[in-house]
C-alpha cells in the first residue's frame, strides 16, 4: 500500500492531479485484501463490479479536466448492516444471509454521490448486538495489532479495514459504543455524531431510538470530510434533524486555546485499567498544554447507564427483529406445517445466541406487569443521564474521558459471560442514551503496544467542537 | 431466582422463538444474572422523573412551539409515487423464499 494515499485528501488529489488513478487504487486495496484479510476477516462481501466502475468514472472526470468531488476516488467500506442496493447485506446474521437490499442506505448513497468507491462490506457483530465481534455468524474479526485479539465491537470489521490499510475509511453504526469502542481498540478515530444528524435511512434497525451511522478514518480532518458529507435532513428518516450543517473541515482549524474541558471522575472509578487510565491523564495534560482549561465536571447518574441501555435497547430489538419471519426475505426454515411453526423453526435457525438472548430479555421487559418495572424505569434513568450532560454542558465545550476500561481483550476472554461483556461499552452507552456526538482517538499505546482511546464527548449538534479538540490533539 | 424455565417458555412464546432444552437453562442462567444487576436501577427514585423515549423529544426540535407543532420539520407531504416511489411487485417478491410472482406464499394458515 502506498504509504502517500492513507488519507481522503491525499488520495482524491492524487487521482485528481492523475499522478494515479483510482481504478489502480482500488485494485491496490482488494490485493492488500486478498493478501491480509483471510487473517482478519474485516470483510463479509465484495463488491468489485460496483467499486471499479465508480473508480473508472473518477478516473474519467479527472481525465476530462473536471473538479472530482470531496471523495473522488477514495475507497471506502461499509459495515454490513447498511443497505447497498444489488450488493449481499447480512448484518452478520445467518438470517439475512442471501439478503439483497433493493436501494441503498443515504448514507451509503451520498457517500457513492460524492464519489467514494465501495469496496465491500465490513464483518460485525449479528444486527451490532456485540462489543468484539465475536458474534458475528460468519467469522469473528481479528485485531490487525495482535492477531490473539478482539477488534471491538460491533463495528469491529470497519475498525479492522482501516486499521490493517484495506480501506482509507469506513462507515460503522453505534448504539452502545459501536464505532467508538471499536476505534479505541484498532488505534483508528470513530466518530459518533449526534442522534439525528446522520439518516438512518436503510440502516438495518437495531435500537431506533439509539442508533448511530458514522465514520471510522485514520485521521480527525477525514472524519469531519466524512461526516460533512453523510450529515443533514433526509426525508426518508423523520428523525433526521434540520439543523444547519457547519463545514466542519474549517471547523477543525480554529484554535482551541480558552475551550473548557471537563473531565468526570465517574469515567475514572473502578474497573478502568492503570495504563488506561494513565494514558487519558496525559492526553488531558496535552489538551491543558494547548491553552484548554481543564475543569471538574460530575455525572452522578454514569454507573446506571449500563443497566438502563440493556433495557432499553433490547426492549427495542425485540420489536425491529420480529421482521425476521422468513416470509418476505432472509432465511426460511424448511418441513414446516403451520404458519407459526415456521415462524418459530426460521428464528430458532436464523438468530444467534446473543441475538436470542436480547429478543428474550426485551421481550421479558416489555411484558404485561414488567413494562413500568423495567422498561419505563429505565427510560426515566435515561431522563436522568440526559439531564446529567446538559448540566455539565452549562459549565463546559467538551467532556473528556477514556474510550474502554481497558485495550483489546483476547478472543474468547468474556464470551461466555454476556454481563462481563457488556461493561465493555461502560464509557460509551451514556453518549447514546443522551443522543449527544462523541469521538474516540488514539491516545496512546500500553506497554503490549494495544492501542488506547481517549473520547470527547460534545453537546447535541456541536460536533465541530469536539472535531476541533481532537484535531489540536492528534496534531500534537 | 426472578425468571423460571416457566418465564423463559412464555417469553419464548411471545417472541415467536423456539428453544432447545439446553438453550433454555441457559437462557434462565443468564436473564437473573443480568436483571440482578439491572436492579440497581431500584436505588434511584424516579417519581417525578419524566420518561425519555427519544432524543428527538428533547434536542433539536423549536421547543417554543406546542405539540405537534414542534416536530413540523418531520412531516411531509403524503404523495403517492412521488417522494417515496414504492418497489415494484418483482423488486419487493424478490427476496422471498416463496412468491407466486404476485404473492408471498406461506404455510396454509386456516384449516378448513
Amino acid at each position: 500500500m502506498d504509504k502517500n494515499l492513507l488519507t481522503i485528501d491525499s488520495v482524491r488529489n492524487a487521482v485528481q492531479s492523475r499522478d494515479t488513478t483510482a481504478f489502480s487504487i482500488a485494485e491496490a486495496h482488494y490485493s492488500r485484501i486478498q493478501q491480509e484479510d483471510e487473517q482478519i476477516g474485516a470483510y463479509l462481501t465484495l463488491c468489485k463490479d460496483r467499486a471499479l466502475e465508480q473508480a473508472d468514472r473518477m478516473d474519467r472526470m479527472a481525465a476530462e479536466g473536471k473538479v472530482l468531488p470531496p471523495l473522488g476516488g477514495v475507497p471506502v467500506a461499509i459495515k454490513d448492516v447498511m443497505s447497498t442496493r444489488g450488493v449481499r447485506t447480512t448484518a452478520g446474521s445467518k438470517i439475512l444471509d442471501n439478503y439483497i437490499p433493493p436501494y441503498d442506505c443515504t448514507a451509503v448513497a451520498r457517500l457513492e454521490a460524492a464519489g467514494a468507491v465501495v469496496l465491500g462490506k465490513t464483518n460485525c457483530d449479528e444486527f451490532a448486538m456485540g462489543s468484539s465481534n465475536e458474534n458475528s455468524a460468519y467469522r469473528p474479526v481479528r485485531n490487525p495489532r495482535d492477531l490473539t485479539r478482539v477488534p471491538g465491537g460491533s463495528s469491529g470489521g470497519s475498525a479492522a479495514a482501516v486499521a490493517a490499510d484495506m480501506a482509507v475509511c469506513s462507515l460503522g453504526s453505534d448504539t452502545g459504543g459501536s464505532i467508538r469502542q471499536p476505534a479505541s481498540f484498532c488505534g483508528v478515530v470513530g466518530l459518533m455524531p449526534t442522534y439525528g444528524r446522520v439518516s438512518r435511512y436503510g440502516l438495518i434497525a437495531f435500537a431506533s431510538s439509539l442508533d448511530h451511522i458514522g465514520p471510522l478514518t485514520r485521521t480527525v480532518r477525514d472524519a469531519a470530510t466524512v461526516l460533512r458529507t453523510i450529515a443533514g435532513r433526509d426525508p426518508m428518516d423523520s428523525t433526521s434533524a434540520d439543523v444547519p450543517v457547519p463545514d466542519y473541515v474549517a471547523e477543525i482549524e480554529k484554535p482551541v486555546r480558552g475551550l473548557k474541558l471537563g473531565v468526570a471522575k465517574e469515567y475514572f472509578g473502578e474497573g478502568l485499567n492503570d495504563e488506561v487510565r494513565q494514558a487519558v491523564e496525559l492526553a488531558v495534560d496535552r489538551l491543558k498544554g494547548l491553552g484548554c482549561e481543564v475543569v471538574p465536571v460530575s455525572l452522578p447518574h454514569t454507573s446506571y447507564a449500563i443497566p438502563a441501555y440493556y433495557l432499553i435497547a433490547t426492549a427495542e430489538a425485540s420489536s425491529n427483529l420480529a421482521r425476521y419471519d422468513g416470509v418476505r426475505y432472509g432465511h426460511r426454515a424448511g418441513g414446516v406445517k403451520s404458519l407459526s411453526e415456521m415462524y418459530r423453526r426460521t428464528r430458532d435457525e436464523g438468530f444467534g445466541a446473543e441475538v436470542k438472548r436480547r429478543i428474550m430479555l426485551g421481550t421479558y421487559a416489555l411484558s404485561a406487569g414488567y413494562y413500568d418495572a423495567y422498561y419505563l424505569k429505565a427510560q426515566k434513568v435515561r431522563t436522568l443521564l440526559a439531564q446529567d450532560f446538559e448540566d455539565a454542558f452549562r459549565n463546559v465545550d467538551a467532556i473528556v474521558t477514556p474510550t474502554s476500561p481497558t485495550a483489546a481483550f483476547r478472543l474468547g476472554e468474556k464470551s461466555d459471560d454476556p454481563l462481563a461483556m457488556y461493561l465493555a461499552d461502560i464509557y460509551t452507552v451514556t453518549a447514546d442514551l443522551a443522543g449527544i456526538p462523541g469521538i474516540s482517538i488514539p491516545c496512546g499505546e500500553t506497554k503490549e503496544r494495544l492501542p488506547i482511546g481517549l473520547q470527547i464527548l460534545g453537546r447535541h449538534f456541536d460536533e465541530a467542537t469536539i472535531l476541533r479538540v481532537a484535531h489540536a490533539y492528534e496534531q500534537e | 431466582m426472578k425468571v423460571t424455565e416457566k418465564d423463559v417458555a412464555y417469553v419464548a412464546d411471545l417472541a415467536n422463538l423456539e428453544l432447545s432444552g439446553e438453550e433454555s437453562a441457559g437462557m434462565v442462567r443468564d436473564l437473573n444474572s443480568i436483571l440482578d444487576y439491572i436492579d440497581r436501577l431500584n436505588e434511584l427514585d424516579t417519581s417525578n422523573v419524566e420518561p425519555m423515549a427519544q432524543v428527538s423529544d428533547r434536542y433539536g426540535v423549536d421547543k417554543v412551539k406546542q405539540g405537534s407543532e414542534r416536530f413540523s420539520y418531520a412531516y411531509r407531504e403524503d404523495v403517492p409515487e412521488a417522494l417515496r416511489k414504492s418497489l415494484s411487485q418483482e423488486s419487493a417478491l424478490a427476496n422471498a423464499s416463496d412468491a407466486d410472482g404476485r404473492f408471498f406464499r406461506v404455510p396454509k394458515v386456516i384449516e378448513r
